[in-house]
């Protein structure tokens, strides 16, 4: 036959033969590194910079990117050494990348839990100087603003969406409202806070300070998270059930009202799950429109209110005397947050796993 | 051939006019939104703009007060583009190409939960956490790098320092380009992959053959969105900067330049008069600089493909 016969790994091959087989590491082989480099790591780390785990993760990754290459380049060629290389780079960035996520948890956490307690969710900070107090006035004003701001900019983008997917067909204005959605989720949010100051100091005089400016502010921040998550599941409806319901002489507006929005409500509420998650947290807008306050006010058209992003700023970058009491404060609060965020995040997520109709992909 | 005959439509029924009215109401709402944050800026801001030079904080005019302000932001951003560009592209490559599919979803939720954090919360914990971590860092910079003019020091003791801030805002932006980098390199034609797969190519060499030419517009719209975040990103800068004004390039020494919208943050509560309106004018400043780094961004992927940021 003309074929050579296939090689063992490890013989040599006949004089003049090309080899059919390669080479390779066992199957084993990068797991087996990535222990042995984990342990020089924190060797190493040790040595260097007296065991900080950061440092030996990260010298970890590089002893394992290493090793392998070398290990791989004397026994399976350039090429596949360069892929196993790769490999290795990719995977160390995504964990490097996971390392902020579990230090800011681990952070808010562990600072946050010292005033995790009754007293903080039912005191506001009125007359309170020094330990105890709470954030019960800026956990309000938080709620009470960010629905203001779902109240305007759902029933706005929500419309807008069907209006890009129902109406607008290639149209120009279409074509110009999906372009300037997208240029507004890059606004940055304390642009959105300035512009609503600027427009009711128009028509309250300068200075003014209002729950219901920081909402304006939010809601322009949260359209176009609405429009374009609305737009995506709009789409996702297929064209057999707006035509049967047509055939069926049903009038346009009530197709979309009764097939449409209806099939697509499970994305559509995750969509706006996740705009809200987005805005809740956001401070620079409120801090410019809203300012803070030590009491509780409930009424948005009235003066300033306390948010409790703002009100995490404040207790942190100017406390008083003594300290600590303040920045316990502004831990909890921040923690507070994250655990309102997540929440949000999870809600999304399961309301469109369990809600969605079945897609057939 | 004859005209073909006019067709009778059926008349329009009121429900069906009012509801397509009331969506491309909508739709214009939202372009007069949009319209309206530059004329309420702008109209807030002439104060300032037609102010003699005297007046406007610093004394020497809205140019010089914002220059510094404008270096500031553009440095921290840069900065920041620098650290979050390759690692968004190798977790984009990590997720789309390498992780196990199954996997994969999930991966891509975490990357997305960095964007969930809020920046009140980047700010604490790089205050707390991060800035006394980079100072053994900025010394050995000191010690060993210190005649580049980025590291020449004397090194700050607090690590509140440009530096800090850039990791931040890296942290920040890297969900942004991330999703964007994703999205193109999952459109890569399977039928490329197949190939280069077929003719013996290792996975690395798939990817540097067909992934990484198709994904090129994503990467660069990718980045630029993370750099218009970066540049208007304000509470996480405002806590950590230790601010003293003035430009620099020394990153990791005690007096940082401020950036605009960390400015804003700080000296707005406390203004009045034409203070006011001279922030809102730095304010208008970093708008338009935002909204041309967008558009760019935006022009570049909507040639390769239908996606935002923002589901």
């Amino acid at each position: 036959m003309a074929i050579t016969t296939p090689q063992r790994p490890g013989t040599q091959p006949a004089r003049g033969a090309i080899p059919l087989i390669h080479d390779t590491l066992p199957r084993r082989a990068p797991w087996l590194v990535l222990g042995g480099s984990m342990l020089a790591g924190y060797g190493l780390s040790l040595l260097l910079v007296g065991g900080n785990l950061v440092a030996a993760a990260l010298l970890a990754a590089v002893v394992h990117t290493l090793t392998l290459g070398a290990w791989s380049r004397h026994v399976e060629g350039p090429r596949r050494a360069t892929d196993r290389v790769v490999t290795s780079v990719v995977t160390s960035a995504f964990v490097v990348a996971m390392t902020p996520l579990v230090s800011v948890v681990l952070t808010v956490v562990t600072n946050g839990i010292t005033r995790f307690d009754v007293e903080f969710f039912t005191f506001s900070m009125r007359g309170v100087v020094g330990e105890g107090g709470g954030a019960y006035h800026a956990i309000l004003g938080t709620l009470i603003i960010t629905g203001l701001a779902t109240l305007m900019s759902v029933p706005i983008g929500l419309m807008a969406a069907v209006y890009l997917v129902e109406y607008a067909g290639r149209g120009r204005l279409g074509r110009a409202i999906t372009f300037f959605v997208d240029v507004m989720t890059g606004i940055p949010s304390i642009v959105a806070g300035l512009f609503a100051y600027a427009m009711f100091a128009v028509f309250f005089g300068p200075g003014v300070r209002m729950g219901i400016a920081g909402a304006v502010a939010l809601t322009v921040l949260m359209i176009p998270v609405v429009v374009r998550s609305t737009e995506e599941m709009l789409k996702l409806v297929p064209n057999r059930l707006r035509e049967a319901s047509l055939a069926l002489g049903v009038p346009k507006w009530r197709t979309v009202v009764k097939v449409v929005l209806p099939t697509s409500a499970a994305g559509i509420a995750t969509g706006v799950t996740l705009a809200v998650a987005r805005v809740i947290g956001e401070t620079a807008p409120l801090l410019i429109t809203v300012g803070i306050t030590t009491g509780t006010n409930l009424n948005p058209f009235d003066g300033r209110m306390a948010t409790l992003p703002v009100f995490a700023y404040y207790s942190y970058v100017s406390p008083g005397v003594p300290r600590d009491p303040y920045t316990d404060r502004a831990w909890t609060a921040a923690l507070v947050l994250i655990i309102i965020v997540m929440v949000l995040n999870l809600a999304a997520r399961l309301i469109s796993r369990l809600f969605s109709p079945k897609t057939g992909r | 051939m004859s005209q073909t005959p006019t067709r009778t439509r059926p008349p329009a029924r009121l429900g069906d006019r009012v509801f397509a009215h009331a969506a491309s109401g909508a739709g214009i709402t939202i372009l007069v939104v949009l319209a309206g944050v530059a004329v309420f800026l702008l109209r807030e801001s002439w104060p300032a703009l037609r102010a003699p030079s005297e007046q406007v904080p610093g004394g020497e005019g809205l140019v010089a007060y914002v220059l510094p302000l404008a270096f500031g932001s553009l440095l921290g951003a840069l900065l920041a583009l620098l650290i979050a560009t390759p690692l968004a592209v190798s977790i984009a490559l990590f997720i789309s190409h390498y992780a196990p599919r199954r996997l994969a979803q999930l991966l891509g939720y975490l990357v997305d939960l960095l964007a969930a954090v809020p920046s009140i919360i980047y700010g604490l914990w790089g205050f707390q956490t991060l800035a006394p971590a980079t100072v053994p860092v900025a010394r050995w910079l000191e010690a060993n790098l210190g005649f580049i003019p980025l590291f020449a020091g004397p090194a700050s003791i607090t690590g509140r320092t440009m530096l800090t801030v850039g990791i931040v805002l890296a942290v920040m932006i890297l969900p942004i380009t991330t999703a964007i980098v994703r999205e193109v390199f999952l459109q890569t034609p399977q039928l490329h992959e197949q190939a280069a797969m077929a003719l013996g190519a290792t996975r690395w060499e798939v990817i540097r053959m067909t992934v990484l030419p198709f994904g090129r517009s994503g990467i660069v719209s990718g980045s630029m969105l993370g750099l218009g975040r970066a540049l208007g990103e304000t509470m996480a800068v405002a806590i950590v900067l230790s601010v003293s004004g003035g430009i620099t390039l020394n990153l990791i020494g005690t007096g940082n330049p401020s950036t605009i919208a960390a400015n804003i943050a700080l000296e707005f509560p406390e203004s009045t008069g034409l203070d006011v309106n001279t922030l809102i004018a730095t304010g208008l400043v970093l708008f338009v600089v935002t909204l041309a780094v967008n558009m760019v961004a935006r022009w570049v992927i909507s040639r390769r493909a239908e996606f935002s940021g923002a589901n």
